[in-house]
């Protein structure tokens, strides 16, 4: 049996489920998840200011709670939180170690970032235009598969840090190395990968974004617990958690995860496997505790995808509120006003209405709500330019009609993503290694 | 009745796209909600929302449906100017759907 649990199913994820994790379930592995589509781009303009960063923000917090427990509880830890530096966290990794005195050995996995090898008449997968068409590109990632983390675990690396792999196989490679599974048993990958999929988001499949008031109730969400899986040599897998923390897991909350992000449920892409969701059996096995079993799949695509980070200019937008009667049509009037003084520079200005249609930009029943919240917001590649917006917004304390108030405006930098595919033998992965020995350790050897 | 009351659902997010899971609380719905909730259906239903197709995936295997939506999301997470970017609220939409 091998023991798999997640400790953050994303960048800004909590961090004592992790804890309780290691001091609770006995776990061969801890992975991190904490690489979204954008978050490469951000990591990669902090490492062209700054050559020793481009790793998660998070990486230092994270690891100083961790480290201790992890090497302890002698459980490897596998994580993308190197972005778009792997080596640089490996080595802040060390100087961790080295500052808590904690022997410890760091393999980083390197090689996805494509920047240099992607050629710009490359097809975009979403919108088949040429990747040329859109801004100055910032940051290019192939998502690696197994084949470039199962190398790092044959290393003797406590901690196993990455840039983009794909979510699901950071999941399926510590099974491989551990099952031996081969290339070809695509069944068994299929499996792993599914398994993987469950876990990747975290408390997602343990009860969390799952409530809902009387048909899905969730108990002590303020505790929840993060997922660990229980995986058989035949890739069959037993999805739980903690006893004694929050959540909930159970054949509905395993369902929904398992659909979350999902296209074509019997071809889900990976680098490694094609899985097929439509042969799995879910079967709940015990309380919080529910077998995953019979997924199967085909082989591997022969392309990598790659997500590609550019420049989208700049957001602009602006906030004010109207309350009681009327209140939607003076929000009305005060956006007549906006749309037509923006005019020239957003003419695809959006407003919304917030309170009444923001979320849907439509709304299902007819009911007038006692405040409402107008919203305008535009694109424009001038950060000067794109401020209008939500200067406009807090002219209408003076300008506009009655009783506006709680203006709030902001200008975000926008990074657009872009997916194309490249070749698998234009992509080369590598492992670095390197160690720290404690005092102790070094005094005994000497 | 709304599929609020006999049915979950849990949105995703990939570029413009968005897929939504609809899963019967009671198995023995899966049918109904087969018979009903057509591509065609969700899509009349999500008309100002969703700008491309729909299309259904079946999976009798675990008694759920996915209907993956197309030109969702004002352009995907990173450039749409929506204030839900990831469109992660749209599960709650497909279930204000009135089936019969």
């Amino acid at each position: 049996m091998l023991r798999i649990g997640t400790g953050a199913g994303f960048s800004g994820d909590r961090i004592e489920p992790a804890e309780v994790l290691l001091q609770n379930a006995n776990l061969d592995y801890l992975v991190l998840e904490c690489l979204a589509e954008r978050t490469i781009a951000l990591a990669q303009q902090r490492k062209l200011h700054d050559e020793n960063k481009g790793y998660d923000p998070l990486l230092e917090k994270r690891l100083r709670r961790l480290l201790p427990l992890l090497l302890e509880k002698n459980v490897r830890l596998i994580t993308n939180m190197g972005a778009a530096n792997p080596v640089a966290a490996a080595k802040k990794t060390l100087d961790i170690a080295r500052e808590l005195n904690l022997s410890c050995k760091v393999a980083a996995v390197t090689g996805d970032d494509v920047l240099e090898q992607i050629d710009r008449n490359d097809i975009s997968l979403e919108t088949n235009c040429s990747v040329s068409d859109y801004g100055l590109f910032i940051s290019a990632n192939a998502y690696l598969g197994v084949e470039a983390i199962i190398p790092a675990l044959e290393t003797e690396a406590n901690i196993i840090i990455t840039g983009r792999v794909a979510d699901p196989s950071l999941f399926l490679a510590p099974q491989i190395h551990h099952f031996g599974w081969s290339v070809d048993d695509y069944n068994n990958l299929g499996q792993g990968i599914i398994t993987g999929h469950l876990l990747e988001c975290s408390s997602q499949v343990s009860g969390g974004y799952f409530a809902d008031a009387c048909r899905k109730e969730v108990p002590d969400l303020v505790n929840i617990g993060f997922p660990y899986a229980e995986i058989g040599a035949d890739g069959r897998s037993v999805i739980s958690k903690v006893e004694g923390t929050g959540g909930l897991i159970d054949v509905r909350t395993v369902k929904e995860q398992l659909l979350y992000e999902v296209h074509d449920p019997a071809n889900y892409m990976t680098p490694d496997v094609i899985a097929d969701f439509s042969t799995v059996q879910l079967q709940e096995v015990g309380k919080n505790q529910v077998e995953v079993s019979n997924g199967s799949g085909k082989e591997r695509p022969e392309m990598l995808k790659v997500s590609i980070g550019y420049h989208a200019g700049f957001l602009g937008e602006g906030e004010i509120s109207y309350a009681g009667t009327n209140a939607l049509a003076r929000a009305e009037i005060a956006e007549e006003i906006v749309r037509k003084r923006l005019f020239a520079e957003f003419p695809d200005l959006r407003t919304d209405f917030i309170g009444l249609s923001s979320v849907h930009r439509t709304h299902f029943n007819g009911t007038t709500p006692y405040e409402v919240r107008l919203r305008a917001a535009g694109y424009h590649q001038s950060e000067e330019i794109a401020a209008l917006v939500g200067e406009e917004v807090e002219a209408l304390y003076l300008n506009g009609p009655a009783a506006g108030g709680g203006v709030r405006k902001k200008v975000t930098e926008s990074i657009g993503v872009l997916s194309t595919l490249i070749n698998r033998e234009q992509v080369t992965s590598k492992v670095y290694v390197d160690g720290y020995t404690n005092n102790e350790e070094r005094s005994s050897i000497n | 009745m709304k599929l609020f009351e006999i049915a979950h659902s849990r949105a995703g997010d990939k570029g413009d796209i968005v897929n939504l899971s609809l899963i019967p609380y009671e198995e023995k719905d899966y049918d109904k909600l087969c018979r009903s909730v057509t591509a065609a259906a969700v899509k009349n239903h999500l008309k100002d929302i969703v700008n491309g197709e729909v299309v259904r995936y079946e999976l009798p295997n675990i008694k759920a449906l996915n209907f993956v939506c197309y030109q969702s999301l004002l352009g995907g997470v990173t450039t749409s100017l929506a204030m839900d970017t990831h469109g992660k609220t749209l599960s709650s939409a497909l279930l204000e759907m009135e089936i019969h």
